[in-house]
């Protein structure tokens, strides 16, 4: 599908890393850097030094002033490099917001006095809409708030909010009727009533989120940064031991001193978890940008983690497990019923039949020959989910399809008999995967059309995946078990439950819910609004409607139901990049140790050198490198912490095993080499 | 003397092992009947049903984890005062035939808040300053209930574990007691007959003095307090020389007897937490955990103590300094290794005199939070906290929000993990640190250097992780170690118990998550593997500086032929 974005936003566009280079800048005030509490001590720990360069400067202490110098300089850098990852994953979304606010200023609109076309109108901005006022909207008019379409239909340009610029019908009644606040109008005229208060419209939300300035900290998040935190503290403790401890060991063996402030600040920040903490808020806010590159757009951050660890996915299974239109095939008459009658009367039930469904069979009737016509005070009878039938009284006769069970109901009630071949014809179709549509005409069964779905392509290999990685998806439909059970065999979905009533679909939540399961659906429709709130992660389709939009925690702009797969993977991305960078971070501190260590004590200790395993060249340049190497590893990790970790349908215990083995391995190994490199490097240049 | 043989010792140490391993599961099941029926075995039940009525406790009310955790802090409160006054007052009580005076307040703090937390510490020589009255009403009676206390948080825990969306997690009253009835009582009886059977004395008589009068052979109720003290991980000697005394530790049977008493309970807690939850094989990975290191630990004590000290070697030819003829170097290193270990402490060598690197692997076995076994209980539920540090960095990288058990951990379970884990560490480095900045701190050391930091930081470390044993070489009694020594028994014991109740609770009121592919198994050897690298990798990090200074640098010189 070819798509217009509203602003191409690459990863490291030239403006928006200027744009987070100087923001970065601004984010060093103490008061903006307590959101992260770690690169805060950082930043304490670089104040200090600073301070100890400057006597340094003033008069020669035990420190030179250069290695101070150089230390503080790479502090800064340290809580630098941490902003500007920081600014640079919020500056994409800053991007996509103020092109979004462009499409929100200054709309006036037509309140009328009742919700009615004609009714009289009178101009007021939009900011002063309350819910329940109803306006009036016209070709070339942005619609100016969240609403819903009551009286007309109108052709309306989503582009502003999806980048697609496929124009979409919004008309009233049926699951078609929400506008959204912000996109145009193309053609015709509709009255919508207003349903989201000024500041609270789904724009207003979307610009919120994308901006990251309603972002709250995920229950995930605050768990890390507990630890986060506590390991920060722990190597506070450490170091304000260390200064005793070598003062105490230096008097008592008579040489060396009590290891400096500058060399204490730069252990104490070479173990700090400094890598994690500098890129956890960027990773949080670019799984929210990843999905928004998807066209979905998350309303918390909540809703993303909690997709990560969905192990129900309930489907329906029209339009995600099988393509939406189900096509007619065949025409089955039951015994005793002539062909053509049932080829007419299925041609007449269906002629105010809209759907993809029921197109399918009038095209069928007629490449057969049927020719039905209707008096004019025809009735026609649209299908709803309720009475899960359709049809048509056409000059005093009545002609109902639907599924077996409402047809045998109405035929029933009206007097007639059931054909006693008609139970076999309706489960040969249904058992073939396929759906039979029963048709009758007054209290006479006529025989069976026989629907066949069109599964995906490549679903039951996505489904496969998801298996892998724990997932247990049920499909849900209206069809009956028979058909229900052939189509989720042939997709290879775990669970099914068919002739699937609305409150069914929330009373199966509740009960996996009960057992412990997080529950995730997709749905759009008014009736999928109860269980669209209870289920743990609620995808609406922006074409859905206000109730379903607003029940939903994820809105998907493309209207795409097997999108949530890909929401579940990016939930997962997100904590296994937060994952692999803490155990990179944490698994660091080995070599660091290696190389301050003994350079700290080796005054004090000379054998303590044999802990100087990567043969650094001074006790200076040691330190100094240490502090580098911890400082470079942020920007050269961000690309990881911005795309995230890839994500692999694998079983967990596998692909924690790779995971530790590629994360924690190189974070063991990588800053031996890295400190040694740097080290080379700086004791060759500054001799220090 | 025969020069030690390493393949004879490791196979003895390995059939040791495996008896050991048979017994504790043997009572880990036993465990899981006595804590997690609806009805104990019925002889416990008959006699702890007078038990409730005298103290007017309804054995089917249970209780919050706050109530839980209220109740506990009651019932230790209440025995450490009544143990400080008994201290204070020995000298005029019954039962004092050799007439020691009481203890003096800071001293008698100091060892009531050591008996109550399960730590042991002794700044004092049992034979010298403490009645017949004080060994049996005081200190022997704290073992059994500071190691029964130890035990019920530990199966509070486990049916936090077990339990889903209540906020109830037992009866502390009813814990505390079927410890004692159903457990500690009737091993103790036997341990303590087989003991006196084996030569450790079990008397109230008067001294002896020698015909030379110059000295006094100490006697006293020896045998009932060694079996407890073994058996509920105390640690506290009868005799200052602890288990080095021939009446506490006669032979190198009473030795192994001994290490297999203290190690039992600690090794039969896991299999009896896997017993509980249903899955046995969550029991097994802990115990092999524990059991991995230990072996590492017996290794690596045992070849640093073989190689012994470079500077000696030309005296004896034999690698024995410091240890006791009786027990050998296995014996030595055995017992150093399951003392420290577990968070018992008593000793029958002075880890003191041990290599420097030698002497690093008791005190590396206790800063590591004491969970390789560790004391009774609380070496699992430490470990257990250990476990969700270890739960939650791996879950997150397969990409969930981390659980164990089927239980989420959030921020709350996280913030109890961590405090249950860190605090013996931080009261460590805190205290030793001012300990060294301040002339009260220093001027106990009796070998400055790398070796007097070492006494120093074992001392805090002991005391904090509620071991219990001494490096030795550190002069104890000042008060200065007296008062910060309490105040690392009394926090490093309470704290993380709070902590590991908080979790109960918590853990208890969540759903269970079934299990599913994507749920990171914990029974598998690379989670086993990967709790093993976060235990040691937290201990290195905090301790890492510590140790260079301390044994590192020690035996590096020592090397170096200073």
């Amino acid at each position: 599908m070819a798509r217009k974005r509203v602003t191409p936003v690459g990863a490291f566009d030239r403006d928006l890393v200027r744009g987070a280079l100087v923001d970065a800048i601004w984010k060093l005030d103490p008061r903006r850097q307590k959101e992260n509490p770690v690169m805060l001590a950082v930043e304490i720990g670089g104040i200090l030094t600073t301070l100890s360069f400057l006597a340094a400067l003033a008069s020669p202490g035990a420190e030179p002033a250069l290695f101070s110098g150089l230390v503080s300089l790479w502090l800064w850098l340290t809580v630098y490099f941490s902003n500007v990852a920081e600014s640079l994953s919020e500056g994409r979304g800053k991007a996509r917001a103020a092109s979004l606010r462009a499409s929100r200023t200054g709309v006036a609109a037509r309140r009328l006095s009742s919700a009615s076309l004609t009714a009289p109108s009178e101009e007021v901005p939009s900011t002063a809409l309350a819910p329940g006022d109803h306006v009036l909207v016209r070709q070339g008019d942005l619609i100016p708030s969240d609403g819903e379409v009551v009286a007309g239909a109108v052709l309306v340009n989503e582009a502003a909010i999806t980048g697609e610029s496929a124009p979409v019908v919004r008309e009233s009644g049926g699951d078609r009727s929400a506008v959204t606040g912000g996109t145009t109008v193309l053609v015709n005229e509709a009255v919508v009533r207003i349903t989201a208060a000024p500041g609270q419209t789904f724009l207003d939300r979307m610009i919120a989120m994308v901006e990251g300035a309603e972002r709250r900290k995920t229950p995930n998040e605050l768990a890390l940064e507990v630890l986060l935190f506590a390991l920060t503290g722990v190597f506070v403790v450490v170091v304000a031991n260390l200064y005793p401890v070598s003062a105490y060991s230096a008097a008592s063996s008579g040489q060396g001193a009590a290891v400096g402030l500058t060399v204490l600040v730069a252990l104490f920040v070479c173990l700090a978890p400094t890598t994690i903490a500098a890129l956890l808020p960027a990773i949080g806010i670019a799984g929210m940008d990843r999905l928004f590159q998807r066209n979905v757009v998350a309303l918390s951050g909540r809703a993303i983690e909690a997709a990560g660890d969905v192990n129900v996915l309930l489907l329906d299974k029209t339009g995600t497990i099988t393509l939406g239109n189900r096509q007619a095939v065949a025409f089955v008459p039951v015994n005793g019923q002539a062909h053509a009658a049932l080829v007419e009367a299925s041609l007449l039930a269906s002629f105010a039949d809209e759907t993809p469904e029921g197109r399918s069979i009038v095209d069928l009737a007629r490449e057969s020959g049927a020719v039905g016509t209707c008096p004019d005070d025809a009735v026609f009878v649209p299908f709803s989910a309720h009475t899960r039938q359709s049809g048509v009284d056409c000059g005093g006769v009545r002609y109902r399809k639907g599924a077996a069970d409402t047809i045998v109901h109405e035929v029933t009630a009206a007097g007639g008999a059931v054909p006693p071949d008609f139970e076999a014809k309706v489960h040969g179709i249904a058992a073939a995967g396929g759906t039979p549509l029963a048709v009758s005409r007054d209290a006479a069964i006529l025989g069976v059309v026989h629907l066949k779905d069109i599964l995906k392509p490549g679903i039951r290999e996505r489904f496969e995946d998801l298996r892998q990685i724990g997932i247990r998806t049920t499909m849900i439909t209206g069809d009956n078990h028979l058909t229900a059970a052939a189509i989720a065999a042939e997709a290879g979905v775990d669970d099914f439950l068919g002739e699937a009533k609305p409150d069914d679909k929330l009373r199966l939540i509740r009960d996996r819910q009960a057992e412990g399961y997080m529950v995730a659906m997709t749905g759009d429709g008014t009736n999928d609004a109860p269980a669209l709130a209870q289920a743990d992660v609620a995808v609406a389709m922006n074409n859905g409607t206000q109730p379903a939009r607003e029940a939903a925690n994820i809105i998907d702009l493309d209207s795409d139901p097997t999108k949530l797969l890909e929401i579940v993977e990016i939930g997962k991305q997100i904590l296994m990049t937060r994952g692999a960078l803490t155990t990179f971070s944490i698994a660091n501190d080995i070599a660091k140790y290696f190389a301050i260590i003994p350079a700290a004590l080796v005054g004090i200790y000379p054998a303590l050198s044999v802990l100087n395993v990567m043969g650094l060249a001074t006790p200076y340049s040691a330190v100094l490198s240490a502090v580098i190497f911890n400082a470079l590893v942020i920007p050269m990790l961000v690309p990881l912490a911005l795309k995230g970790v890839p994500f692999r349908p694998i079983p967990a215990d596998r692909l924690f095993l790779s995971n530790l083995v590629v994360y924690g391995g190189s974070g063991v190994i990588a800053p031996f080499i890295g400190i040694k490199l740097i080290d080379l490097l700086v004791a060759g240049v500054l001799h220090l | 003397m025969t020069y030690p043989d390493p393949l004879l010792d490791a196979a003895g140490v390995m059939v040791f092992l495996l008896l050991l391993t048979g017994a504790a599961v043997l009572l880990g099941r036993y465990l899981a009947r006595l804590f997690f029926r609806e009805r104990p075995p019925s002889i416990v039940g008959m006699l702890e049903a007078p038990v409730y009525r005298l103290l007017g406790i309804d054995p089917s009310a249970e209780e919050t984890w706050r109530g839980y955790a209220r109740d506990l802090l009651l019932f230790n409160g209440i025995g450490l005062a009544f143990l400080f006054v008994l201290l204070l007052l020995q000298g005029v009580l019954p039962l004092n035939p050799a007439e020691v005076p009481g203890f003096a307040p800071a001293l008698a703090l100091n060892t009531a808040v050591s008996f109550v937390t399960n730590t042991n510490w002794q700044a004092y020589a049992g034979e010298a300053a403490a009645s017949y009255l004080s060994q049996m009403a005081g200190f022997t009676v704290q073992n059994f209930l500071s190691a029964a206390t130890g035990l019920a948080v530990a199966v509070a825990l486990v049916r936090g574990l077990s339990r889903r969306e209540t906020d109830r997690i037992g009866n502390f009253w009813v814990d505390l007691t079927r410890a004692v009835l159903g457990l500690l009582l009737p091993l103790a009886l036997v341990a303590a007959l087989l003991l006196a059977s084996q030569g450790v004395i079990q008397n109230l008589d008067p001294y002896i003095q020698t015909a030379s009068a110059h000295q006094a052979i100490a006697m006293g109720p020896v045998a009932s307090q060694e079996a407890i003290k073994e058996l509920g991980t105390n640690g506290g000697g009868f005799f200052n020389a602890n288990a080095a005394h021939p009446f506490e530790n006669p032979s190198p049977f009473t030795n192994l007897v001994e290490v297999f008493l203290l190690l039992l309970v600690p090794a039969a807690v896991p299999f009896m937490f896997g017993e509980a939850i249903g899955d046995r094989r969550q029991g097994y990975v802990l115990f092999g955990v524990m059991l991995a290191l230990f072996l590492g630990a017996f290794a690596a004590l045992y070849a640093a103590e073989l190689a012994g000290n470079p500077l000696l070697s030309d005296v004896t030819g034999i690698p024995m300094e410091g240890k006791e003829v009786r027990f050998g170097l296995a014996g030595t290193v055995l017992y150093a290794t399951a003392t420290t270990a577990t968070s018992c402490g008593a000793v029958n060598a002075m880890h003191d005199s041990l290599t420097p690197l030698g002497g690093l692997v008791p005190l590396g076995l206790i800063l590591l939070g004491e969970v390789v076994l560790g004391g009774i209980g609380s070496g699992f539920y430490t470990l257990i906290a250990f476990v969700v540090i270890a739960v939650f960095i791996a879950g997150l990288m397969i990409g969930r929000t981390p659980e164990y058990l089927g239980k989420k951990i959030g921020a709350f379970e996280m913030q109890m993990a961590v405090v249950a884990v860190l605090t013996s560490g931080v009261l460590v480095l805190v205290l030793s640190g001012i300990a060294l900045a301040l002339p009260a701190g220093t001027d106990s050391i009796l070998n400055p250097g790398a070796h007097g930091l070492t006494e120093v930081v074992y001392a805090f470390a002991s005391m904090a992780n509620n071991n219990g044993s001494a490096f030795a070489g550190l002069d104890a009694t000042a008060l200065f170690y007296t008062l910060a020594g309490s105040i690392a028994m009394a926090v490093g014991r309470f704290v993380p118990i709070v902590a590991i109740l908080a979790l109960a609770g918590a853990v208890a009121a969540r759903k269970t998550v079934p299990p599913s592919f994507g749920t990171l198994p914990t029974h598998t050897l690379p989670f086993a593997v990967w709790l093993v690298l976060v235990i040691l990798i937290v201990g290195a990090l905090t301790f890492f500086p510590i140790f260079a200074m301390g044994p590192i640098a020690e035996q590096l010189q020592m090397a170096g032929g200073v």
